[in-house]
C-alpha cells in the first residue's frame, strides 16, 4: 500500500495562535482515514495547508509524492477537497457550476461524469436550477459533487454532514463509502464520533495543533476497551474510600471504567461487603466518544478538556 | 490552457450574465454625460479644431472603457472572497500567471463592449473621424489590461466592500475625470498641466483620442512609452502579489 498522503512536522501560526505545532501524519492509499478533535483543534487549518489554501510556516505535505507547494499543480489535481463553509457562486447553475469546476482542473467534455455524480448525489432534478435557489443540504451536495469533478484519488471531506438531515447523510456516507472501495482514499473531519466510528478505518486525534491519538479505529477502542458501570447508591450509603479513588461522580452517579466483563462481579462483592445498597446501574461498551474525551482529557495532563 | 479558458470564460459568463448592469448601465451613464456637456458646450468649444461634441465622444468611449475594466475584476475577486466561493480557484491547478490572465482579459473584454458600447449610441451626434485605427486599438487595450490589473491589486487588498468602494471613489474615478477627458489640458493652468502630466490615465486618454483626430496634448509615441511602462510595472505587482499568496492564501 502506497502513501497517498504524508503530513511531516507541519507547523503553522496565526499570529499569536499556534494552530499547528508539528503535526505529522501519514494515510495509506485506499484508507478510510478520521481526522478528530475539538474545535480550534487545527484540523481545517491542516486541511487547508494540504489543499494549498494556506501556507505551512514549517514542515511538508504531499499528496501521492508531490510537494503541495513546489509540485502545487499535480498535487491539486489528486485532491478533491470539500470545504466546511457553505460556499457557492451565485452567478450559475448547478450544471454550470460542475462544467466550470471541471475545466478549472483542465478536463472538458465532461457531461458523462457529472451525470453519475449527480445522479448519485440525488440531484439530477435540480441540475439546471441557479445555486440561488438550493436548499443548505443541496447547496452542501453540490459542493460534495464539486470536488469529485476530477475524480481525485485523494477526497477530503471537511465536516460534510454539519447540518445535512438523516436520508441524506445515509446517501452520502453509501456514496462515500463506495468510492472509498473503489480505491479513493477518504480524509473525513467530522463532529458526529458515531460517523467516525462505523467509517474509518484510522483516526487521528488532534488537540491543540498536536496529534494527541493516531491508531486504527479498532485499537483505538480497545486501549480504552470494557465497560463503564454507572451506579447510584441508596441513601445513607457512602462509597468507602477505597473504591471512590477509582471512580469518578457527576449528580451523584459513581461512574466505573472496567477493563473487562470479569471486573464487575469483584466490583459488585466490594460494595456489598461496605454495605451498599444499589438503587440503580447502568453498564455500557466503551464507544469512541468516551475515547475521545478521554484521550483528550490525558492530552491535557489531566485538566478536564474544553 | 484549459484552466485559464475556462477561469476566462467564467469570468466573462459573469458580467455577461448581469450585463445590464455591467454594460447598459455604463453607457446610458456616458451617453447622459454626452447630452449635458455637448448642449451647454457645443457652441462654445472647440478643441485642436475638432467640434466639441466630436471631441468629446473618443474621451468617454476611453473613460467608460476604463472604469469598467478595474470595476470587472475587483467586483470579481471581492464578491468571491466575500462569500468564500474563491476557494474553487483557488483549489484547482491554475498557476498564478493563468490566474493573473484570465482576470484581466476578462476586464478587458467587458471595458471592449462598454466601449463599443458608448461609441454606438453617441457616434449619432457627431461622427468622430477615425486617422489611426491602430492606435485606436493600441491604446484600449493596453488601457483596459491596466485597469483591469488594478482591479486584481485592489480586489485582493480589500476586504470589505466600503475598502474597495474608497479605491474606486477616491483613485479610479479622479484619476479617469481629470486626465482631459472632458477638455484639453492646454486649457489649464500651467500648474495644473504640469500636473496632469503624472497621471497615466491622461496618456490613454490622449493616445487614443490621437487614433480618432490624429491630433493630440503630447505625441503618441511618448503615450504609448508611458502607457506600455505602466503596464509592465502594474502588471508585475499583481503577480508579485498573487505568486506571494497574499491575502488569498493565508
Amino acid at each position: 500500500m502506497g502513501v497517498a498522503v504524508a503530513i511531516d512536522r507541519v507547523e503553522k501560526r496565526f499570529a499569536s495562535l499556534q494552530a499547528l505545532a508539528g503535526v505529522s501524519l501519514q494515510i495509506g492509499e485506499g484508507e478510510f482515514f478520521g481526522l478528530l478533535g475539538p474545535n480550534g483543534a487545527g484540523k481545517t487549518t491542516l486541511i487547508s495547508c494540504l489543499a494549498g489554501l494556506s501556507r505551512a510556516d514549517a514542515g511538508t505535505l504531499t499528496v501521492l509524492g508531490h510537494d503541495v507547494v513546489r509540485d502545487y499543480r499535480a498535487a491539486r489535481r489528486l485532491l478533491g477537497v470539500v470545504p466546511q463553509e457553505l460556499v457557492f457562486d451565485p452567478f450559475f447553475s448547478v450544471r454550470e457550476t460542475l462544467r466550470i469546476q471541471s475545466g478549472y482542473f483542465g478536463i472538458r467534455n465532461n457531461d458523462d461524469w457529472i451525470d453519475e455524480i449527480l445522479a448519485n448525489l440525488d440531484l439530477d432534478a435540480k441540475a439546471d436550477t441557479n445555486m440561488r435557489r438550493l436548499s443548505g443540504g443541496m447547496k452542501r451536495r453540490v459542493l460534495v459533487a464539486q470536488a469529485l469533478v476530477h475524480k481525485p484519488p485523494v477526497i477530503v471531506l471537511d465536516e460534510p454532514t454539519a447540518g445535512v438531515d438523516v436520508e441524506l447523510r445515509q446517501g452520502l456516507w453509501q456514496f462515500v463509502r463506495r468510492l472509498n472501495r473503489d480505491g479513493h482514499t477518504v480524509i473525513l473531519t467530522t463532529h458526529y464520533l458515531e460517523e467516525a466510528e462505523s467509517l474509518c478505518g484510522r483516526i487521528a486525534m488532534l488537540k491543540q495543533g498536536r496529534v494527541v491519538a493516531l491508531d486504527s479505529t479498532s485499537n483505538l477502542l480497545a486501549r480504552f476497551a470494557g465497560q463503564t458501570v454507572t451506579l447510584r447508591l441508596a441513601p445513607p450509603a457512602v462509597l468507602p474510600q477505597q473504591l471512590a479513588t477509582r471512580a469518578t461522580i457527576a449528580d451523584g452517579d459513581w461512574t466505573f471504567h472496567l477493563a473487562g466483563a470479569r471486573e464487575i462481579e469483584p466490583l459488585l462483592a466490594e460494595l456489598r461487603q461496605a454495605g451498599c445498597v444499589i438503587e440503580e446501574l447502568r453498564l455500557t461498551q466503551t464507544d469512541l466518544e468516551d475515547v475521545f474525551l478521554r484521550v483528550m482529557h490525558n492530552a491535557t495532563g489531566g485538566r478536564s478538556s474544553d | 490552457m484549459t484552466g485559464f479558458r475556462t477561469l476566462l470564460y467564467k469570468e466573462v459568463l459573469r458580467f455577461w450574465k448581469v450585463s445590464f448592469q455591467t454594460i447598459a448601465a455604463p453607457v446610458l451613464t456616458a451617453l447622459l454625460y454626452l447630452l449635458i456637456f455637448a448642449h451647454v458646450l457645443e457652441a462654445h468649444v472647440q478643441v485642436h479644431g475638432v467640434a466639441y461634441t466630436a471631441f468629446l465622444i473618443p474621451g468617454l468611449v476611453m473613460m467608460s472603457a476604463l472604469q469598467n475594466a478595474f470595476a470587472n475584476s475587483s467586483s470579481s475577486l471581492i464578491q468571491s472572497k466575500v462569500t468564500g466561493s474563491v476557494v474553487f480557484v483557488l483549489l484547482p491547478p491554475i498557476s498564478y500567471g493563468e490566474f493573473f490572465l484570465a482576470y484581466v482579459v476578462a476586464a478587458m473584454l467587458r471595458g471592449l463592449m462598454v466601449g463599443s458600447g458608448v461609441l454606438l449610441v453617441t457616434v449619432w451626434f457627431a461622427m468622430p473621424a477615425v486617422q489611426a485605427p491602430l492606435w485606436i486599438l493600441a491604446f484600449v487595450l493596453l488601457g483596459g489590461a491596466i485597469m483591469g490589473a488594478l482591479g486584481m491589486i485592489a480586489g485582493i487588498w480589500a476586504d470589505k466592500f466600503d475598502q474597495l468602494a474608497g479605491f474606486q471613489n477616491f483613485l479610479i474615478m479622479p484619476l479617469t475625470m481629470l486626465s482631459g477627458v472632458f477638455y484639453s489640458i492646454h486649457s489649464l493652468p500651467d500648474f495644473w498641466q504640469q500636473v496632469s502630466h503624472f497621471n497615466p490615465v491622461f496618456y490613454m486618454i490622449d493616445g487614443f483620442r490621437y487614433g480618432f483626430f490624429g491630433v493630440s496634448d503630447v505625441p503618441p509615441e511618448i503615450s504609448l512609452a508611458v502607457v506600455g511602462t505602466s503596464f509592465a510595472l502594474v502588471s508585475a505587482a499583481t503577480l508579485l502579489l498573487l505568486r506571494s499568496g497574499y491575502k488569498l492564501r493565508s
